[in-house]
């Protein structure tokens, strides 16, 4: 599938906001299974934007603002052309041994109720226990947009059994470590047929399966990714993997906004 | 081997004074307890004048508390001296190769002697900076290492202090001090001078900036706050070394470059010397809650145009179970033996070391890999039962989390004690510097002592006092 993103994030601040600092992770990396087209991260006020790719191989770049502001976008247009692997990604950087992708971090700590969950899991081997995991996760929370913020851990929406996709991402990869497959965090888009823009962009999990490799599992929908799911950036959990992390000095109150148009790109017919 | 304990000035018991000690030992026959005793009130009176204190976490009566200071001092031949400033610039050398191996090759944990999961679940290991060499090579510019002795030849390191070591302030007001006090002991008995630090401190930082066209390197003192327990030893430094202590909020970073708010506005900063944990560093890597550090200030780190004493991700070498293997890690990078030893350590993330620790708690030493200042540590000979099991409980919950060390007989010093001076335990804490063109270790440094007779446990959190050191002849 030919996947078109238009992704535009805006903040608007109560006054002037100083020495504003973003670190963006928008732009996808090219794997087997994608390749990017055309790609374009715009800010719309002056400043400098710095590119370099981080530890976990992804493309970041770094934006320093040249004065106050009191509103900032950074609009994504982009196509990338996505491939049906069954989830299985092969061919991306792989800077860190296996191991690390067992750390648990403040957003991924497992409680007595996230092992126990894990613990469950029913199969013959780690491709059928993820796959019973993530068919569970999904019949047991409810996709609530109210129920938790972008600091909710995992365990905090387990507990109340309600998030977003954020949470399932972070719930999942707490319990495969708990089973001792390593786990990450993936942000990215979701290409949706639905033509009203969505508030947020997408995120899922990936787990390693012997003889397979990462395997990406979307426990929030409770399937495995397809052709319609195009990777942008990877971590621990979502902190690493964010699309947009900022600071500023002052600015008072701020308001976010997102919108996301990730559908299939119209092939344009060659007349 | 001699039985009992072993005293810095009077050697075994039963033998004699200890040549380097002489005119220590002549000062105490002549002195009465009861001038010692003013003087020791003199002391504190100053140390409080000057406002050197010291804050302890956990402690619900006061903020801030004065260390301790004992006027008797740590005696420390020059051939003694030599020999373990030899031990030290090798050990410090070796954590500067392996912090360089760690986030480069990892050539040691290839070759099995390092294991790999120390390293990748090991959340001191900074992923952020993983492929990073930091300006000139060096990872560890200010070390410190907690020494212990046990005979006349017989030092060990305890641990190895690479993130943030503290308490240097204290070997130079100790100084200060005792010049003071008794200018013309010192003076007789030839001590070699430490403060020289501050000045070999800052040619250490000046040395790691970063290449640039014009003007001298701009260092600074970058400290948590007022509120951190070694607030007073930051402002301390800065002052001494004449540059400038801020917070995070005074600094700020504009395209890759850290910069210090000053009145005639922005100064570029070269080199930061980092009184702040990395967690603290930059929100936009590290937590994202810290109003302690400076919003981007990894980005600066990465391209090279900030040079962070110490560097980014030095815990992972201060860690307490890759201390375990410092005697290999030694071997591995100068082909060399150890010339400082180790004190023999159970891994508890090994299941035998488990076993083995959990039937001789009574006898052993239990800390955190991670920690420090003497929390969290169980000290078995002086713990209750019910210390010892609720311990035992959380090895078994988090073996990896802890390791073990026998309980060493650490040697005692003479140190004053209302009208008497009697024997209590030492350790010490020199500080090395390495900058890009060598190591460098001021004679002597810090030695803590535990003021509870018997005692073993001289963290000054823990309520231990502070000495003068001594490099004498």
């Amino acid at each position: 599938m030919r996947i078109r993103v238009q992704h535009a994030t805006t903040y608007d601040y109560q006054s002037p906001a100083e020495g504003v600092v973003q670190v963006l992770r928008m732009t996808p990396s090219d794997h087997e299974g994608q390749r990017t087209a055309l790609w374009r991260v715009d800010v719309d006020v002056n400043g400098v934007l710095r590119e370099r790719r981080d530890a976990f191989g992804n493309a970041s770049q770094i934006f320093f603002a040249d004065q106050p502001v009191t509103s900032l976008t950074v609009r994504v247009t982009g196509e990338a052309q996505v491939r049906d692997t069954s989830g299985v990604v092969a061919g991306a950087r792989e800077p860190f041994p296996l191991a690390v992708f067992l750390r648990t971090t403040p957003l991924t700590e497992p409680d007595p109720a996230v092992r126990a969950f894990a613990a469950e899991s029913q199969g013959g081997d780690t491709l059928a226990r993820l796959h019973d995991l993530m068919g569970r996760l999904n019949a047991t929370m409810a996709f609530d947009t109210e129920a938790t913020a972008v600091g909710t851990s995992g365990l905090e929406a387990f507990a109340r059994r309600r998030g977003v996709c954020q949470d399932y991402a972070h719930i999942f990869i707490a319990a495969a470590r708990c089973l001792g497959i390593p786990a990450r965090y993936v942000s990215g888009h979701l290409a949706r047929t639905e033509s009203h823009a969505q508030d947020a962009a997408h995120a899922w999990a990936e787990a390693f399966v012997p003889d397979l490799g990462w395997v990406a599992f979307d426990a929030a929908n409770g399937v495995c990714a397809d052709e319609s799911y195009l990777r942008v950036a990877v971590g621990l959990d979502y902190l690493d993997a964010a699309p947009m992390r900022g600071a500023r000095r002052g600015g008072g109150a701020e308001r976010l906004s997102v919108t996301v148009h990730a559908r299939e790109a119209v092939v344009q017919r060659q007349d | 081997m001699p039985t009992g304990t072993f005293d810095e000035m009077n050697g075994w018991p039963g033998s004699g004074t200890r040549p380097a000690y002489g005119e220590v030992r002549r000062w105490l026959d002549e002195t009465s307890p009861a001038i010692l005793q003013t003087r020791q009130a003199q002391a504190e009176l100053l140390f409080r004048r000057t406002g050197i204190t010291f804050s302890v976490y956990g402690d619900a009566e006061g903020a801030e508390r004065l260390i301790p200071f004992d006027l008797v001092p740590r005696v420390l031949s020059s051939a003694e001296w030599s020999r373990l400033e030899r031990g030290l610039v090798q050990r410090v050398q070796a954590l500067n190769a392996l912090l360089a191996d760690l986030y480069g090759a990892q050539d040691i944990v290839r070759a099995g002697i390092v294991p790999q999961e120390l390293v990748a679940l090991n959340p001191q290991y900074q992923l952020a900076v993983a492929g990073h060499t930091p300006s000139k090579g060096v990872f560890v510019h200010i070390a410190g290492i907690d020494l212990v002795r046990t005979g006349p030849d017989d030092f060990y390191v305890l641990e190895d202090n690479a993130r943030t070591p503290s308490g240097v302030s204290y070997m130079l007001e100790n100084r200060e001090m005792m010049l003071r006090l008794f200018p013309e002991l010192v003076a007789r008995s030839q001590v070699a001078p430490v403060e020289t630090y501050p000045d070999l401190l800052l040619e250490t930082l000046h040395s790691v900036a970063p290449e640039r066209r014009n003007g001298d390197p701009c260092v600074v003192v970058l400290t948590p706050g007022p509120h951190n327990s070694a607030f007073y030893e930051h402002s301390f430094l800065a002052d001494k070394m004449g540059v400038e202590l801020v917070q995070g909020a005074d600094l700020f970073v504009r395209d890759e470059v850290v910069y210090m708010r000053t009145t005639e506005g922005p100064r570029r900063v070269d080199v930061i010397y980092r009184r702040l944990d990395d967690a603290y560093l930059d929100p936009l890597a590290f937590r994202p809650e810290s109003t302690l550090g400076v919003p981007g200030l990894l980005s600066a780190y990465l391209a090279g145009n900030v040079a962070l004493a110490n560097a980014v991700g030095t815990g992972i070498a201060d860690d307490k179970a890759m201390y375990s293997y410092m005697p290999e890690i030694i071997r591995f990078y100068s082909g060399e033996d150890a010339m400082l030893s180790n004190v023999p350590t159970w891994r508890c993330r090994e299941a035998e070391h488990l076993s083995y620790v959990l039937d001789h708690l009574p006898e052993l030493v239990v800390k955190e890999v991670d920690g420090s200042g003497g929390y969290g540590m169980l000290v078995g000979p002086h713990a209750s039962k019910a210390q010892i099991s609720d311990f035992a409980a959380k090895l078994r919950a988090a073996p990896e989390k802890f390791i073990a060390q026998p309980t060493l007989d650490l040697s005692t010093c003479p140190t004053l004690d209302g009208d008497k001076v009697a024997p209590r335990h030492v350790d010490l804490r020199p500080f090395v510097l390495t900058g890009a063109d060598g190591v460098k270790v001021a004679p002597g440094g810090l030695t803590r002592v535990a003021l509870t007779p018997g005692s073993l446990v001289v963290n000054s959190s823990q309520g231990g006092g502070t000495k003068d050191t001594w490099v004498t002849g």
